[in-house]
């Protein structure tokens, strides 16, 4: 494999992250991950749609009119997503029935959209099919841990399989209500993106302003 | 009949609130919340296209697309359920593109604090999102007007809300690694807590 084509590959795991850096495709993320096992298939769902439409779109890029670009890119991604959500609605109902509206706003998810037109529509099959892998890689990452660490600590499962051993059931966790609510998933995304900029200290953003320092002399 | 339209409005606003508690529109919602005049605006535009779209795909749903809904062309045993999604997705960019020359042939001024962000809007969850609960919840059409235009304050409420504390914080001393992004999703999480409060509105 060539250098650059792994670079495309392994980047948006922990360099570019697409949630942790880049902002997209964050409604889903924060959505589906109360329970691991929705979590999952929302990882299938996107990276089947993502890998699928960046192929199409890489290999029709010479053929799209600049103007109409992003309505035929929306067009591609909702053909796929329809035909994602049918075959989960054939083989899967109770879990699309759980992702409810979310399978289908895969279409309005940015990090689709985003790739294809950043990505996909401007580079050949090979390096658009791995750069979609990549972000797939990436957002499916970061949702599984969040998913696992609510469900974990808010249920004290794991894909339905009892972990820790809840009070209510004789045991001695006392599951954190507030780890299945809303407010969680915001805290423990950004626990995330802290973790990591402290760890890749070039991912941290420059400040709008800086605060002086006055010195003590001046204040007397 | 008032009395279940108030509380969809207010259910619709503040106890469901689109970003808060299903995270719809978050991308736009972290990315437009720098400033509190911008947060307005693009609030006022997803007010006004939830408004519009959400009773027009109801109107789709229903006479076009549903289980038996073309009965009125004699088609009565056709189901078109199916092509949902991508009839919607084009029904608001459609709906969105006619909006903004109207705007900008008959209300200049308006145009000209919108104009920018009706483009964001076709791609923004939480239009989509709002049909997509729309056809869920089998709401008619009085309660999808309410449903949009309630869905959509309660979103333009809570990115100026957060608009307003992001002005504040630039100034503030943020630890390196939650600066920018980061802050923000606590400051979110913790205006989603304040929202859950409003559960206990119940009528």
């Amino acid at each position: 494999m060539k250098h650059e084509h792994k670079k495309v590959l392994f980047e948006p795991l922990l360099e570019n992250n697409p949630i942790l850096l880049q902002v997209l495709g964050i409604c889903s993320a924060l959505a589906v991950t109360t329970r691991l096992a929705p979590a999952l298939m929302m990882c299938v769902a996107l990276t089947a749609v993502l890998v699928a439409s960046s192929v199409v779109i890489s290999m029709i890029r010479h053929h799209i009119p600049g103007h109409i670009r992003i309505i035929v890119f929306v067009t591609i991604i909702s053909t796929f997503v329809v035909l994602v959500e049918q075959v989960l609605r054939a083989f899967a109902f109770d879990l699309a029935n759980q992702l409810s509206v979310f399978i289908g706003l895969i279409i309005t998810n940015c990090i689709v959209l985003g790739r294809a037109e950043a990505f996909a529509s401007k580079h050949p099959l090979l390096p658009s099919l791995l750069d979609a892998l990549g972000h797939g890689a990436g957002y499916s990452a970061l949702l599984i841990i969040v998913a696992s660490l609510r469900e974990l600590f808010g249920s004290g499962t794991l894909l339905g399989v009892t972990i820790l051993q809840p009070v209510s059931e004789g045991g001695w966790y006392q599951p954190n209500g507030l780890m299945l609510l809303a407010p969680s998933a915001f805290f423990i995304i950004a626990l995330l993106i802290w973790a990591v900029r402290s760890w890749k200290r070039e991912q941290v953003e420059k400040p709008e302003f800086r605060i002086s320092h006055i010195a003590q002399d001046d204040r007397e | 009949m008032m009395e279940n339209y108030l509380s969809l409005l207010i259910h619709a606003a503040l106890t469901e609130n689109l970003a808060l508690s299903l995270f719809l529109g978050m991308c736009t919602f972290l990315a437009v919340s720098k400033r509190i005049d911008t947060a307005i605006g693009l609030g006022i535009a997803v007010v006004v296209v939830q408004g519009i779209t959400v009773p027009v795909n109801h109107l789709i749903m229903s006479h076009v697309l549903g289980e038996g809904a073309l009965a009125w062309a004699g088609l009565a045993e056709m189901d078109l359920r199916f092509l949902g999604l991508v009839t919607y997705i084009a029904v608001i960019a459609a709906l969105v593109q006619i909006l903004e020359m109207v705007l900008d042939r008959f209300f200049p001024p308006l145009y000209n604090t919108l104009g920018i962000f009706l483009p964001l809007i076709t791609v923004n969850c939480a239009v989509l999102g709002g049909t997509l609960l729309m056809v869920q919840r089998q709401y008619t059409l009085g309660e999808s007007v309410v449903f949009g235009i309630g869905s959509g304050l309660g979103w333009a409420l809570a990115i100026v809300v957060l608009a307003g504390i992001r002005e504040k914080l630039k100034y503030s001393d943020v630890p390196a690694g939650l600066r920018g992004l980061g802050i923000t999703f606590i400051i979110t999480g913790l205006i989603s807590m304040a929202f859950m409060g409003f559960s206990g509105l119940v009528f």
